[in-house]
């Protein structure tokens, strides 16, 4: 960045309304910000503080989501040096710099692109227009795209629709389109949020490259103030449309002035390779109590059927093996990325889905999957999703007693009001009804639902990912709470290490199916042994790893699909440390 | 409560919901038998009178009153709308969530049957019902809602597969709700919405279907009355007197646009994504 150089960007006093001009409700009051040339700035806030709303201001593409600038001045530098102000530059104007000059790559890749036409065709449109490519020349400009984003095999890439590519791949492509016109302006809104943590930091370690390559300037939108920490120079902290802090990245990281920014810092989990796990492990104890829940040699295979007479070709081993057992007030956080088998798992123990073999015990009471309805209790992961509108709290809180056949009488409402109040419900709660709670509210609200029938085992599956990250670290307080007061012992399935740290004490990795790795928290989290829990570990974007240079790699996850009647060879174990064990790969 | 308020603030549901309120009070009125004359009765020398103060919409070619068999016919068609539309919604909720629930073959069989009556249009199909049944109050109610059953399904069973998905479904499942408990409190609870919607827009359409069989003869049978019926008799006497074909054909009109402007205003109310915050 070079400092006698005009601003690429330069944002006054900036405010944006929502809705028909008589309601208007202003959701950005008087934001103010420049951004170099070459720079990367990035805006952090949680859903809702108008950092999306600002960064789509400066394209005005805002205005299609119903948006309207009020007041304040936005100017471009554009490429030939001229300045545009876009509030109040014209459609044609406004083509002109969508695309050319500023590019946007989405938080969903999947839904970003048109999944009936190939990867080719879409590329090639926006050279089509933008530059006005045709035939063999776009193609060839298309391939070039996605060579430049590193995409393996790119030839063939062109011809495969939307959904032969994975998340990682499709952002991939989404960035290729968006660097298809050479912008100067790249807006990066939440690229990352819906790709696995390996992919997040390949995703990241691309995007630093290409910054480097092209000196392009980027916004980059982000809830996570870890993430930004590798790639920003400097750093606007947004809250409830207003700017609460703004200054170089070293700064903020450092020296927070603002509250909000301190408490983004320090009250959200951040992880630190396993320095805060905890220490109040069951395990502790000299004689072990007897497991909970016990799982030994669990399988879930699908079978895969092709040919004219649906003959079984093969199966895909979605978990392959996988056994653990979980003491009363433990928790075993079994990590791992989209894929890995790890919901399979947790579907396997409540019953939804049925095992192709393996035993399960709980609570000494050994039973076979699916014979009898285990004291097992689950969490989901969008609190959305997992409450049915049309019933009131109360409905929702009678139905598992009702499923039990009992009905629900004096004790079971002094129950619920009980739960309510415990986790922190307001008290007239009851007769309400799911949309007028928030996201963190109805996820307490499931929480109570777990804990109706009393259960020894909840099962959290991404249970505060669908969370805002000041409300997650709420959540987790709460489930550490009731853990102590329950004896509850918790199966956390997440992708997220820094919640991991925050809430497991014990951690399984799973990768392909199988688990990797498994052991005492804080031995798995500071010093992983398998390559992939390693892979895994440094992928996680801390705070103190500051404008980290990621390696790329472009390898493919193995495939899960086996032929017919193969058997996995038996695992082979190496311990480290008391409670820490590692597969040993053949 | 709600959507009652709801439906006065909508334009189009405060005409439909007059228009069908109107409708239903004269219904009533003609069922009871509060008409001006008795439907039935012939006034010989008053035959083929034009409206006048003592017969409002005129009288017919055996001098009964217009107006009266009016009323009556309006019960009549009602009387099988509601019927029809109300075995079409049981018929079709049932099959389309047992198609939805337990998918596999008795979805595929089931569906394929529902796309064969679907082929046929509507008319044509209940015309080959009651012509094999005979014709008759109760086999047009029977023919129509056959008729509108596959359409019935096609609305309950969509949704029930994506609610049947939903994590909440799944929730159901692990505390161990029973199948009639979840199919009723998380499934069928949540398409009151659309089926409402479709309801007032199947009686506009049955309202139609049975006057279509009465005006061919195969509805209701002379000498009670029916909008369709009054319409075959008035056909031929077009140019005498006009009114017969006039007030019975406003009618007609008048009744499918208060539905179908009621079932607009529904589907706007009812549906979370045009609902108004």
């Amino acid at each position: 960045m070079a400092p006698e150089m005009k601003p690429i960007l330069s944002v006054r006093d900036l405010h944006v309304s929502f809705g028909p001009a008589a309601s208007a409700k202003e959701v950005v009051h008087g934001v103010s910000f420049d951004l170099g040339v070459g720079e990367v700035l990035a805006i952090v806030g949680e859903s809702g503080s108008g950092k999306s709303v600002t960064a789509l201001s400066t394209n005005r593409l805002i205005d299609y989501a119903g948006g309207r600038i009020t007041s304040g001045t936005i100017e471009l530098l554009r490429a030939d040096g001229s300045v545009l102000d876009v509030t109040c530059a014209g459609r044609q104007e406004l083509t002109g710099i969508r695309g050319a000059e500023i590019g946007v790559i989405f938080q969903e890749p999947m839904t970003s692109l048109n999944p009936v036409l190939t990867i080719g065709a879409q590329i090639e449109e926006s050279f089509r227009l933008h530059r006005g490519l045709t035939g063999a020349q776009a193609r060839d400009a298309a391939r070039e795209a996605l060579e430049r984003v590193r995409i393996p095999d790119a030839e063939r890439r062109l011809k495969a629709t939307p959904n032969e590519l994975s998340g990682g791949m499709l952002q991939r492509v989404m960035i290729a389109m968006a660097l298809a016109c050479n912008p100067r302006l790249l807006i990066a809104d939440e690229p990352t949020t819906a790709l696995d943590v390996t992919v997040q930091a390949q995703i990241m370690a691309l995007l630093a490259e290409l910054r480097r390559e092209t000196g392009m300037s980027m916004i980059f939108i982000s809830h996570d103030i870890g993430l930004v920490a590798g790639i920003a120079d400097r750093v606007i902290v947004m809250q409830d449309g207003r700017v609460v802090e703004q200054g170089d990245l070293g700064d903020i990281l450092d020296k927070p002035q603002h509250p909000y920014t301190q408490h983004l810092l320090h009250a959200v989990p951040h992880f630190s390779s396993g320095v805060a796990a905890r220490t109040d492990g069951a395990r502790m104890a000299a004689p072990l109590p007897r497991p909970t829940l016990e799982v030994d040699d669990l399988v879930v295979r699908y079978p895969l059927k092709g040919g004219w007479f649906s003959k079984p070709v093969g199966a895909v081993h979605a978990v392959d093996g996988v056994g653990f057992d979980l003491l009363p007030g433990e928790t075993l956080a079994i990590v791992g990325e989209s894929g890995s088998g790890k919901s399979t798992t947790a579907r396997a123990v409540l019953g939804l889905v049925a095992p192709t073999r393996g035993a399960f015990a709980v609570e000494a009471q050994a039973a076979r999957p699916g014979q009898s309805r285990l004291p097992v209790q689950m969490v989901f992961q969008n609190p959305y999703a997992s409450l049915n509108p049309r019933l009131s709290v109360e409905q929702i809180l009678a139905e598992p007693v009702i499923a039990t056949g009992a009905s629900p009488d004096k004790a079971v409402r002094d129950r619920m009001a009980a739960l309510l109040k415990r986790v922190g419900l307001p008290e007239d709660s009851l007769a309400r009804y799911p949309h007028q709670f928030s996201g963190g509210q109805r996820q307490r609200l499931c929480i109570a639902r777990a804990l109706m029938l009393n259960p020894s085992v909840v099962v959290l599956d991404e249970a505060v990912s669908a969370l805002d990250v000041s409300v997650q670290a709420r959540v987790l307080e709460l489930l550490v709470d009731l853990q102590h007061e329950y004896g509850l012992a918790y199966l956390f399935i997440s992708h997220d290490m820094a919640v991991v740290e925050r809430i497991a004490h014990r951690v399984a990795v799973m990768y392909a199916g199988q688990i990797v790795e498994i052991g005492d928290a804080k031995s798995v989290l500071s010093d992983p042994q398998h390559p992939y829990t390693k892979k895994l570990i440094e992928a996680v974007p801390t705070i103190d790893r500051r404008k980290q240079h990621f390696e790329l790699d472009t390898r493919q996850v193995p495939s899960l699909v086996r032929p017919v009647g193969y058997e996995p060879p038996a695992a082979t174990w190496m311990q480290y440390g008391a409670d820490h064990k590692v597969r040993a790969d053949a | 409560m709600r959507v009652v308020k709801a439906i006065l603030s909508h334009p189009s549901g405060r005409i439909g919901g007059v228009i069908v309120l109107v409708y239903l009070l004269v219904a009533l009125l003609g069922a009871v038998g509060l008409t001006p004359h008795d439907p039935l009765m012939q006034y010989r020398i008053d035959r083929l009178h034009a409206p006048t103060s003592s017969y409002w919409m005129g009288t017919d070619l055996f001098g009964r009153d217009v107006m009266s068999r009016l009323m009556k016919g309006i019960g009549q068609s009602f009387t099988v709308a509601f019927f029809s539309v109300a075995l079409a919604t049981l018929a079709g909720t049932v099959l389309g969530l047992t198609a939805a629930w337990f998918g596999g073959r008795w979805d595929t069989v089931m569906m394929r049957f529902m796309d064969v009556l679907l082929a046929f249009p509507a008319i044509l199909l209940a015309l080959l019902i009651v012509t094999i049944v005979g014709p008759g109050t109760w086999t047009s109610v029977a023919a129509i809602s056959i008729v509108y059953t596959p359409i019935f399904t096609r609305v309950v069973r969509g949704p029930a597969l994506s609610l049947k998905a939903r994590d909440f479904v799944d929730a159901a499942r692990t505390f161990g709700s029973s199948r009639s408990y979840i199919l009723t409190r998380h499934l069928l609870l949540n398409l009151v919405a659309p089926l409402t919607v479709q309801v007032t827009l199947a009686l506009a359409w049955a309202l139609l279907t049975e006057a279509g069989l009465s005006f061919l003869g195969l509805g209701t049978q002379p000498p009670a009355s029916s909008l369709g019926l009054m319409l075959s008799d008035a056909r031929n006497l077009m140019e005498q007197a006009p009114w017969l074909l006039a007030f019975p054909a406003v009618a007609i009109m008048l009744s499918i646009l208060g539905f179908n402007l009621l079932g607009d205003a529904l589907r706007d109310i009812l549906d979370p994504k045009t609902r108004r915050a």
